[in-house]
């Protein structure tokens, strides 16, 4: 298989997902159909073509530097599970 | 055991663009209430779309050429994933592969000479937002999430702390110079990370590498890295190992503490940032930018000892700053024509006088009411005897209060030097009469007593006289 159950593992880790047996091995074979599926583009003879970071017809989208109206604070916090009225509020972390 | 401290450094330097790098909120967060320059983007809320700020990558180029980097018009932007509370997407978008700034240099000046320091890239990036960790909670503030932020890389070229705050000193006053930022490390716009290994000298073998953040004051800097080179040399020499993590600076007890284990690069999973279209740069865009640069510290120096002669010590305290320098230089144009207004007068004006009221009264020379001209209109008036030196420091420092011409407070004050032997006479005679004393000690060859004579001159013309005039004319009554 193109993924091993370490790779499972160490994305399932970076995505502080936990993980059972099971979906261990699902996710090993799912990644894996799909790697294998997109290996086919390694087929084409791509001599010539210079590597692309994006498919669109677009490039140098620029805005000017000005400022406009943010949002209010009461709306910027208003998805939020948690917060202080002011800022929004998550479990301590100190790394 | 003889080790060699090889150092690297990262510098993030914030922008000092207006808006945000890819919204329109504003990029002000000092002192500002939490999350009130917010907006969908910089909030990370689905479906929203960045755009990228022109200024900002305007003053990445104005760094980059500054820097004498190679600027790449081919540029892309990528998504570096990671999850923190400080940025909200679940990833910072950066730079990775193809960086706006390559292979550049900058040279510093050590005990030993200079010294260049390469400078192996230099990206555009978005700042993070700030945690403020309150008991079993963290409060999250995102009005600095978005700020355009620009990292500066260099080669492993530092050797010592004291490179490593040249370094850091040098790019202060380069994005001064440039006005990309205002380089306020006490209010975080600019952020320095080393990255320090021990070389052993006999067997030439390198150390393993250690990460160094939070040095956010140049003494931290010079500090932090004099503190683990000692550390490192401690733990080899008792036969230790030195481990690849990362240690953040305690300032208040003056040491590194183990921050964490360190993820290496494929934990970003960096790829293409697919929101953004790349950057394909005009020439013509990045010449004009190019052309527009202000003369950098460097080129000043080299003027100022080269073209004035100035000795370097006073060239480099007029280079330091660039309103300062371009201060010198528009009073130096002024003085195009004038043979008796040398350079290196009004060098000396500038450090002497102008720094001391700016420093006494606090003020900034941006805001300075002296015009350059005016200060040559002085030099003038001091060259061609109208007044004498003390007298001109009195004008000086009206002209520093009240920005009014020199000529008029002359007048004003009737500080016209009196240069003619004829109106000193009568007054050098006077002196004579009173002070008999002091005039035999000199007549009976005790030279340096004249010094005292031509004082009491001074004293009876209110500091009038022309000091030199007033001792020939004591020496040609004495001689009598």
């Amino acid at each position: 298989m193109a993924i091993s159950r370490q790779d499972v593992l160490t994305i399932a880790k970076l995505a502080r997902l936990t993980l059972t047996e099971d979906e261990i091995n699902m996710f090993q074979e799912q990644l894996s159909d799909v790697l294998e599926y997109a290996a086919q583009l390694q087929t084409l003879d791509t001599t010539g073509v210079p590597p692309t970071a994006s498919a669109l017809p677009l490039n140098n989208v620029m805005r000017s530097d000005e400022v406009a109206l943010s949002l209010d604070n009461e709306d910027a916090l208003a998805n939020a599970p948690d917060s202080d009225g002011r800022s929004f509020r998550v479990k301590a972390v100190l790394d | 055991m003889n080790y060699e401290p090889v150092i690297g450094m990262e510098v993030h330097i914030e922008l000092d663009t207006r808006s945000k790098m890819f919204c329109s909120c504003s990029a002000q967060f000092f002192g500002i209430e939490p999350n009130t320059n917010v907006c969908p983007v910089c909030l990370g809320m689905p479906g929203a779309l960045p755009v990228i700020n022109k200024r900002a990558v305007e003053f990445t180029i104005m760094t980059g050429l500054a820097l004498n980097c190679q600027i790449q018009r081919h540029s892309v932007f990528a998504r570096k994933n990671y999850f923190y509370p400080d940025l909200p997407k679940g990833y910072q978008i950066s730079q990775y592969e193809l960086p706006l700034c390559l292979n550049g240099y900058v040279d510093i000046q050590t005990e030993a000479g200079p010294k260049r320091i390469r400078v192996r890239r230099a990206h555009l990036e978005e700042d993070t937002g700030k945690l403020t960790h309150v008991g079993e909670h963290s409060l999250v503030d995102l009005n600095r999430a978005g700020v355009p932020l620009l990292e500066i890389v260099t080669e492993a070229d530092i050797h010592s702390a004291e490179e490593a705050y040249a370094y850091v000193t040098k790019l202060r006053q380069l994005v001064r110079y440039l006005g990309v930022s205002t380089g306020d490390m006490e209010k975080g716009a600019m952020r320095c990370e080393v990255n320090l290994s021990l070389k052993n000298a006999e067997s030439g073998e390198w150390g393993t590498k250690v990460e160094v953040k939070n040095l956010n004051s140049f003494r931290a800097v010079r500090n932090a890295i004099a503190y683990e080179i000692e550390r490192q040399t401690q733990v080899l020499n008792s036969g230790g190992t030195i481990e690849q993590v990362t240690m953040g600076w305690d300032e208040s007890n003056g040491r590194t503490v183990l921050q964490r284990t360190k993820e290496g690069d494929t934990g970003y999973r960096y790829f293409p940032e697919p929101d953004l279209p790349p950057l394909d740069l005009e020439q013509a865009w990045i010449d004009d930018i190019a052309a527009a640069l202000p003369e950098l510290p460097d080129a000043k120096l080299a003027r100022y000892t080269g073209d004035y002669g100035l000795p370097a010590a006073d060239a480099a305290v007029l280079a330091e700053d660039r309103a300062v320098a371009e201060f010198f230089d528009a009073a130096v144009a002024a003085a195009t024509n004038e043979v008796d207004v040398s350079p290196k007068l009004i060098s000396n004006w500038v450090s002497g006088e102008l720094f001391r009221r700016l420093s006494e009264s606090g003020a900034d020379i941006s805001a300075v009411k002296i015009t350059p001209e005016q200060l040559v209109s002085l030099i003038k008036l001091v060259a061609g005897n109208t007044i004498n030196q003390s007298a001109a420091k009195k004008v000086f420092g009206v002209m520093f209060d009240s920005g009014r011409a020199p000529q008029n407070i002359v007048e004003e004050l009737g500080l016209q030097q009196i240069s003619s032997a004829d109106a000193l006479r009568p007054i050098a005679q006077q002196v004579i009469a009173e002070h008999p004393g002091p005039v035999e000690q000199f007549k009976s060859g005790k030279e340096g007593i004249i010094n005292f004579l031509v004082g009491q001159i001074m004293r009876a013309t209110r500091g009038k006289a022309d000091p030199k005039l007033a001792e020939q004319t004591l020496r040609d009554l004495m001689q009598d």
